[in-house]
């Protein structure tokens, strides 16, 4: 098995679930492609950065989407939005197993403007509709682009994130946050600090996501197989109880931690033993060092 | 964008498996759609590019392409943001080679 940062989205599909399980629904000769990109005088792709269908993961039928990176970040157009949405409303008609999302994306694709915002709103609405629907959905972040703005948002409203440290984790990125608020608040460049802040050690730290693992695809595959175990028998729903569970879980770290300049510091705060060197940790060590400290399920 | 027909003629190698696509539009890179396709024995190469102006280039590495192959009833459609040529022929190359079963 590879790395799963450096495989593309149909690699990840390939080596991910049961071989040759992957079945694709609007495959890439259906030519489903953006109405939008063309009129810009912009690349199309034909499968417009998203692969869609049914898998077999450990013999379990899932429904499965996997964000192509290397088309335009990932970003969410129109039909991107569409094939999610349309993946996870025939999930609820199919009362399928479980929804198994790769996720890859900067967000919503602003060529397409406000088509793409309504699409990535429309893709939030239909998880939380296969939730409310009892299953249970499982997200994958470990592509080079992460998972930003509406997708970021997306991810956090899945039962479970796995992420590898490589992946990230975030509502705005760090350039954007650069632009906004100037290179003193957050500096881009710093590649140390940008996956110090956002890659998938803080974020397990955290508790915004559930697991993490090597950046490997058979490691990736274990942990959403183990995920799903876990979560059989379980209530898939988002209830009002879990949510401000969540809540609380926000106000007690933006108070504790909000003072802090940097993900060391909190870190420190979270008598975590040798908190600056958490970065160099392999994923083992890492999760022993964090043990009872991390915050969140 | 520019948009670039080609079609060749005499090919004697027909390929059996579904629809496949490999490679991303990405910079500098392609994705290369291939399809068995009734053409009256021809195959058939679109492409539209991100790069205007490169014509000439484009038939001499889809001629080679062609020599190198000689698909026939086979279409291939192609989505580009400036790939190099050595990249279009490995990425077209490896389309085939995964309709043969390869990998």
């Amino acid at each position: 098995m590879g790395s799963y940062q450096e495989a593309n989205a149909r690699e990840r599909l390939q080596q991910l679930f049961d071989p040759n399980s992957f079945e694709e629904f609007l495959p890439p000769s259906q030519r489903v492609v953006s109405p939008h990109l063309g009129q810009l005088n912009a690349p199309v792709a034909f499968d417009d950065g998203v692969a869609v269908g049914r898998a077999k993961l450990g013999g379990i039928t899932v429904y499965t989407a996997a964000q192509e990176g290397g088309f335009m970040g990932g970003a969410v157009g129109e039909v991107h939005g569409a094939k999610l949405v349309g993946l996870l409303r025939r999930a609820v008609r199919d009362h399928v197993a479980a929804v198994v999302l790769l996720v890859e994306s900067g967000g919503v694709r602003l060529h397409e403007a406000n088509a793409g915002l309504i699409a990535v709103s429309e893709v939030m609405r239909a998880l939380l509709d296969v939730r409310a629907a009892g299953i249970p959905v499982v997200v994958l972040v470990g592509g080079s682009n992460g998972a930003f703005g509406g997708m970021g948002i997306v991810s956090r409203c899945a039962n479970v994130v796995v992420m590898s440290e490589e992946g990230r984790l975030a509502m705005s990125g760090p350039e954007v946050i650069e632009t906004a608020s100037g290179v003193e608040e957050f500096d881009s460049r710093d590649r140390a600090l940008v996956w110090r802040t956002n890659g998938g050690k803080h974020r397990y730290l955290m508790g915004d996501c559930q697991r993490i693992v090597a950046d490997d695809i058979a490691a990736f595959r274990e942990a959403a197989r183990e995920a799903l175990a876990a979560l059989a028998g379980h209530q898939a729903e988002l209830t009002l109880e879990t949510l401000e569970a969540e809540q609380q879980m926000l106000d007690e770290r933006i108070t504790r931690f909000g003072a802090l300049p940097d993900p060391v510091d909190i870190w420190s705060a979270m008598h975590i033993a040798d908190a600056a060197n958490i970065p160099m940790l392999d994923v083992d060590s890492f999760i022993a060092a964090a043990g009872q400290h991390r915050l969140g399920v | 964008m520019e948009t670039l027909n080609y079609r060749f003629e005499q090919g004697t190698q027909r390929l059996k498996a579904a629809p496949h696509v490999v490679g991303v539009v990405g910079s500098g890179n392609l994705e290369v759609l291939i399809e068995p396709a009734d053409l009256g024995g021809a195959c058939t190469i679109e492409i539209t590019t991100a790069a205007v102006g490169f014509g000439p280039i484009w038939e001499a590495v889809m001629r080679d392409f062609h020599q190198r192959w000689l698909l026939a009833d086979t279409r291939i459609s192609i989505n580009d943001m400036g790939a190099t040529p050595a990249v279009v022929s490995l990425r077209m190359d490896q389309a085939v080679q995964t309709m043969l079963g390869g990998s």
